[in-house]
C-alpha cells in the first residue's frame, strides 16, 4: 500500500505498520471482517479528501468540543489527512459572508457526494426564527444542504432525537434531522455529547466503504450501541450480589458499589461508555461516581429524574435477599453469556490482527 | 470606499453559538455604530421549571459545550446557596470545594489557551505566509522566547512540509476563504510558522488536560457533578474491593478517584502550567509586539464586573476568593465598588431591544428574582437581509448594574486583581506593559483583553498546585468526604428557597437565580457572560460590551473582509449557544435562562 497519506504518515514519523494498527484496531472495534481493515487504510489513504460540511443548530458546540478530543484518529490527523473539513463554524478562519461562500462553493464542487453533519436540534416554531444563520432559518439551510449529501450524520442527541431543546414543553418546537429529511441515508450518534470514537468510528467506516455502518432501529450504528452501558459496568458484579452504594460518598460509593439506587440508567442506556470510555480511557462517569444520565436516549431528559432509581421495590427490607437471590441466578445467567459474547468478541479480534493486514 | 455602508457579519465565526455583527461605517470606513445579535434560543429555563432543583445542573450545563462545566457548578452553588440561606448551618466538605476549584482553574486555562490558538490566532496569525518561513530562523525565534522544547529547526521543518502538503493538495477545508495577506497580518513569516505548529501543539496537549475533567467528572465535555460536593468518591484502598470479573474493564481500584488517578492530576497540573510558562504567555508577548496599535482601541465601556471565585474558605466567605469580588467604574482603578446581590436596584435586566416583553412595560429592569420572561419576537421572518436596529433585535436581554453596561471577563478579573493589590497580578501586568512597551492605557482595549485572558492563566495555572497539595494533605489524615448528605433528600427542605450561584466562567460573572418552591423549580434564570457582554442597547440606548468597543476607533481596511471586527468580537472570546429566555405557554408566572 502506498500513497500519498503514507509518505505524509512516514513524514511525521509514523509507520505504515502503525497506520495499518490504527485501521485494524478500528476495524475491530466496529465488528467487521479481517479484510475490512485493509479497506479502511487504503480508502483512507485515497488521493482527494472527501468533503465534510458540518452544520450547527440549536447546539451547546460540546459535540465540536467532544470530537477535538479524539485520542485516535486526532482531528488534526482527520483534517490533514482524512477529510476536507469544509465548514465547520466553530473552527473555520472565513467570517460573515466568506463563511458563506465556502459553504457554498463546497456544496457544489462536491454536489451528491459530500458528507453532511449536523449537530443542534432544528426548531420549527415561528416560521424559524428561533435560530437563524446568515438571516436563513436552520431548516431552510438543511433543506438545501441535505439535498446535495450523500448521506448525513446527525450528531448528539439534539440531532438525533431532538435533545434538550425538546425536553418537555419544547418551547421552539424543535425536531431532529430524521423528523426533516426524509430520502437520504441518515445515522444517528446520540449522547450527550458522543464519544470521540464512535464519532471518528462512523466516519471511518464511511469513508471506506462510501456506507453507513449497520444500524439499529433508532438509525445508531450497532458496533457501538448494541449493548447497554449495564451489560459492560465493570460494577456489574456488585448489582448481581445486592451491594449499592447508598451516598455519593459513603462506603459502598468508595469502594465502586452499584450506583442502581442513586439513579443510574444504565440498564436502559445502549452506548459503549463502559468499554471505550472518555477522553483517552481515563475514565467514565460510573468510574468518577455518578450514574449514568441515559444521555444517549430519546428524550432521556423526561425519564424521570436523574437520581430516581429506576424501579424501586415495594419493600426495601426484602431488597438485599430478595436481590441476593434474584441476583445469583440472573447474575449465573448473565454472566454465561457475557463470557460467550467476549470469547466470540476476543476470536473476532484476534482474526482481525495486524498480521491479516500485513499479509 | 467612499460612502458610509452597512456592514454584516454573519456567522461570526471562531465562536461558541450563534453571533451577527451589523456595523454602520462612515465614509473613512470607521465603525460609528455597532449591533449585536444572538440569533439562536433554545428555551431551557422553561424545560427546568418544575423539576428537580437536584437535577437542574445537568439541563444548565448544556447551555454551553465549550465552558462546559461552569454552568453545572453555578446551578449547583445555587441550589446549596438556597439551602444555606434556609439552613445555615448547610456548606459542603472541603475536598469538594478544592475538587470544584481545580476543576475550574483546569476549564479556564484548558479553554483559554483553545480561545488562543484555535479560535482567536487566525485574526492574527497568517497560516499560508508561514510557508516562506526559514525553519532555521524559526527555531532560532522559538529558542529565544522560551525553553519549550520542541523548537528544533526539524520540527518546524515538519510542520511546514504537512501544511505545505496539504495547501498543494489544494483543498483547504477549514482555512479556506480567510482574509490572510497584508495589509491585516503583520507577523514575519517565522513568527506565522512558530504560531501554528503551536497552534497543532496546543489541540494534542488539550486532549490531555482534559483528563482532569474526567477523574473528577466521568468525561469532558460535560463532567458530572452533584448538589452537595462532588460525586467522584475517593477511593484510596487499593483493589477497591472488587475482583476482575467478566465485567471488568480496566482500572486498578473502586474509582477513578485513586492513587493512579491523583497522579494524573499532578501531571495534568505541570502540563498546564509548562504549556501556559513555555508557549501560551510567550507567544501572546510575541505576537502583541506586531500588533501594538490594537492596544489603542476597542475598550468600549471602561466599567468591569466580576462576581469573584475559587474560595479558599467556602463559597459563603467571599473575602477568602482567589479572584475578587466587585465593581470597577470608569477605568477607576483605586476604588472597588461591592456588589449588593438582593438589592432590586443593582443588578437588572432590560429589555427594550430584545425580543421579550415585560408586564409592566418593557422600559424596566428587573431584579432577576423577580424577572420575567415572555418570548416576543417582532423581527424580519427569515430569510432576511437587515435587522431593524431601532427596535427590537436580539434574543440577548441587557444586564446592567445600577443602570449601567458592563465588561465582563478576562480583563475584568484581571483588573480587580490588580486594584485589590494581588502581588501576581501586579508583577505579570508591569512586566507585560514593560516588555510590549506600551502605557497603562492599553490595558483598555482589545490587546489588553486578549493579553489579560494570557495572565489570569498564569495565576490560575500556578494556584491549582496549592489546592492539590491541600486535597492531598486531608486524603493522607483520613478526611475523605467529598458530600453533604443531610438535606440530599428534598422532603426535608423548607417548602420556600431561594438562592443565587455565583461563579466566575472563563468568559465572565456567572449567575444562575433559583426559587424553590415545594421542592419543584418554580422560577431558574441564568445571567452570563455574553449577555452582559454581547447584550443589545438598553432603554436608554446604552450600548453593550461588544457594541461599544467595536465603536471604539475601528477603521475598516476593507468592509468587505471584516477583520477588525473580527479581533475585537474575539478578544471577548464569545459564548452565545446564549440568550434563552422563555415564558410558559399560556404566558403567566415567567421563567428565563440565558445561555452563555
Amino acid at each position: 500500500m502506498q500513497g500519498p497519506l503514507i509518505d505524509t504518515l512516514a513524514r511525521q514519523g509514523i509507520t505504515r505498520r502503525t497506520f495499518l494498527k490504527y485501521c485494524a484496531t478500528l476495524a475491530s472495534m466496529m465488528a467487521l471482517p479481517p479484510s475490512a481493515g485493509l479497506a479502511m487504510a487504503e480508502a483512507i489513504a485515497a488521493v482527494r479528501r472527501p468533503s465534510v460540511i458540518w452544520l450547527p443548530f440549536q447546539e451547546c458546540t460540546g459535540c465540536t468540543e467532544s470530537i477535538t478530543r479524539s485520542h485516535s484518529p486526532t482531528l488534526e490527523g482527520m483534517i490533514f489527512d482524512m477529510i476536507s473539513l469544509d465548514y465547520q463554524e466553530t473552527l473555520m478562519a472565513a467570517a460573515g459572508f466568506q463563511a458563506e461562500e465556502a459553504l457554498h462553493n463546497a456544496m457544489k464542487d462536491n454536489m451528491g457526494k459530500y458528507l453532511l453533519i449536523v449537530d443542534g436540534s432544528i426548531p420549527l416554531g415561528l416560521d424559524g426564527a428561533y435560530s437563524c444563520i446568515g438571516g436563513r432559518s436552520n431548516l431552510e439551510i438543511l433543506k438545501e444542504a441535505a439535498e446535495g449529501a450523500a448521506a448525513i450524520i446527525a450528531m448528539g442527541s439534539c440531532a438525533s432525537f431532538g435533545g434538550i431543546p425538546k425536553a418537555n414543553p419544547n418551547p421552539t418546537g424543535a425536531v431532529s434531522v430524521s423528523d426533516i429529511i426524509k430520502n437520504k441515508p441518515i445515522v444517528n450518534i446520540p449522547g450527550c455529547p458522543p464519544i470521540p470514537a464512535v464519532i471518528t468510528g462512523v466516519l471511518a467506516h464511511y469513508l471506506t466503504f462510501g456506507t453507513l455502518p449497520e444500524l439499529d432501529d433508532k438509525k445508531r450504528p450497532k458496533a457501538f450501541y448494541g449493548e447497554t452501558i449495564h451489560d459492560r459496568c465493570y460494577r456489574r458484579p456488585f448489582y448481581d450480589q445486592g451491594k449499592f452504594a447508598k451516598t455519593f460518598d459513603d462506603e459502598g460509593a468508595r469502594r465502586g458499589w452499584c450506583l442502581f439506587e442513586l439513579g443510574c440508567k444504565g440498564p436502559v442506556t445502549y452506548n459503549a461508555c463502559a468499554t471505550e470510555k472518555w477522553n483517552g480511557g481515563t475514565s467514565w462517569p460510573v468510574e468518577s461516581g455518578h450514574g449514568c444520565l441515559g444521555c444517549s436516549e430519546p428524550d432521556f431528559w423526561d425519564a424521570g429524574g436523574f437520581y430516581k432509581a429506576l424501579s424501586m421495590p415495594a419493600d426495601p427490607l426484602k431488597i438485599a435477599s430478595a436481590a441476593s437471590v434474584a441476583g445469583a441466578a440472573a447474575g449465573v445467567a448473565i454472566s454465561v453469556a457475557n463470557r460467550a459474547k467476549k470469547g466470540a468478541a476476543r476470536s473476532a479480534h484476534e482474526t482481525t490482527g495486524l498480521a491479516d493486514l500485513e499479509k | 470606499m467612499t460612502t458610509a455602508q452597512r456592514v454584516v457579519v454573519d456567522p461570526i465565526t471562531r465562536i461558541e453559538g450563534h453571533l451577527r455583527i451589523e456595523a454602520e461605517t462612515d465614509a473613512s470606513g470607521k465603525i460609528t455604530r455597532a449591533y449585536s445579535a444572538g440569533t439562536m434560543v433554545r428555551g431551557i429555563e422553561i424545560i427546568l421549571r418544575g423539576r428537580d432543583p437536584r437535577d437542574a445542573w445537568a439541563f444548565a450545563q448544556r447551555i454551553c459545550g465549550v465552558c462546559t462545566l461552569v454552568h453545572g457548578i453555578a446551578s449547583v452553588r445555587s441550589v446549596e446557596d438556597a439551602l444555606h440561606r434556609a439552613i445555615p448551618t448547610y456548606s459542603i466538605p472541603q475536598n469538594a470545594e478544592l475538587i470544584r476549584n481545580l476543576m475550574i482553574a483546569a476549564q479556564f486555562v484548558h479553554d483559554h489557551v483553545m480561545h488562543f490558538y484555535h479560535l482567536h490566532a487566525l485574526d492574527w496569525v497568517d497560516v499560508v505566509s508561514a510557508l516562506k518561513a526559514d525553519p532555521k530562523a524559526t527555531s532560532a525565534l522559538a529558542q529565544s522566547l522560551s525553553s519549550y522544547p520542541r523548537s528544533s529547526p526539524g520540527y518546524f521543518a515538519d510542520v511546514q512540509k504537512k501544511v505545505k502538503t496539504f495547501v498543494e493538495q489544494g483543498q483547504l477545508g477549514i482555512f479556506s476563504n480567510a482574509y490572510w495577506g497584508p495589509p491585516a497580518y503583520k507577523l514575519p513569516p517565522e513568527a506565522n510558522l512558530m504560531a501554528v505548529a503551536h497552534y497543532l501543539d496546543a489541540l494534542a496537549w488539550q486532549r490531555e488536560v482534559v483528563k482532569l475533567h474526567a477523574i473528577f467528572g466521568g468525561k469532558n465535555p460535560h463532567p458530572n457533578f452533584v448538589v452537595g460536593g462532588v460525586p467522584s468518591a475517593i477511593s484510596i484502598q487499593s483493589g477497591g474491593g472488587h475482583g476482575k470479573g467478566p465485567h471488568y474493564r480496566g482500572g486498578q481500584s473502586a474509582t477513578a478517584l485513586n492513587m493512579a488517578g491523583l497522579q494524573t492530576i499532578q501531571n495534568v497540573i505541570k502540563q498546564m502550567r509548562d504549556f501556559v510558562d513555555q508557549v501560551y504567555v510567550p507567544d501572546t508577548l510575541a505576537i502583541a509586539g506586531f500588533y501594538k496599535d490594537w492596544g489603542a482601541r476597542g475598550e468600549g465601556l471602561g466599567n468591569f464586573l466580576s462576581f469573584g471565585d475559587l474560595p479558599s474558605k467556602g463559597f459563603w466567605e467571599p473575602d477568602s476568593y482567589l479572584i475578587p469580588r466587585g465593581v470597577i467604574l470608569n477605568r477607576d482603578l483605586s476604588k472597588i465598588h461591592p456588589i449588593d446581590l438582593d438589592a432590586d436596584t443593582e443588578i437588572q435586566e432590560f429589555v427594550s431591544h430584545s425580543w421579550y416583553k415585560y408586564s409592566q412595560g418593557d422600559g424596566q429592569g428587573l431584579h432577576p428574582f423577580k424577572g420575567e420572561t415572555e418570548l416576543n419576537y417582532t423581527g424580519p421572518k427569515p430569510p432576511y437581509e437587515h435587522l431593524d436596529v431601532d427596535k427590537k433585535y436580539s434574543w440577548l436581554k441587557s444586564p446592567r448594574w445600577q443602570g449601567k453596561s458592563m465588561e465582563v471577563g478576562p480583563l475584568a478579573r484581571v483588573l480587580m486583581l490588580y486594584a485589590s493589590g494581588n502581588a501576581q497580578a501586579k508583577e505579570l501586568v508591569n512586566y507585560t506593559l514593560k516588555t510590549l512597551n506600551v502605557p497603562v492605557d492599553a490595558l483598555f482595549s482589545t490587546l489588553g483583553r486578549t493579553a489579560a485572558r494570557t495572565l489570569e492563566s498564569k495565576i490560575l495555572a500556578d494556584a491549582m498546585q496549592g489546592w492539590y497539595d491541600q486535597l492531598i494533605a486531608n486524603i493522607k489524615a483520613g478526611e475523605l468526604r467529598t458530600f453533604n448528605d443531610q438535606y440530599w433528600d428534598p422532603s426535608t427542605w423548607p417548602r420556600h428557597m431561594q438562592g443565587v450561584g455565583l461563579m466566575e466562567a472563563p468568559r465572565g460573572g456567572l449567575s444562575h437565580w433559583i426559587v424553590i418552591d415545594d421542592a419543584r423549580i418554580s422560577n431558574y434564570q441564568a445571567v452570563v457572560p455574553s449577555t452582559w457582554n454581547a447584550g443589545p442597547r438598553d432603554t436608554q440606548g446604552q450600548p453593550g460590551a461588544y457594541e461599544a468597543a467595536l465603536q471604539d476607533n475601528h477603521v475598516m481596511h476593507d468592509p468587505k473582509q471584516p477583520i477588525e471586527i473580527l479581533r475585537t468580537i474575539h478578544s471577548f472570546d464569545p459564548c452565545i449557544a446564549c440568550a434563552v429566555h422563555v415564558t410558559d405557554p399560556d404566558g403567566e408566572e415567567l421563567v428565563q435562562v440565558k445561555i452563555k
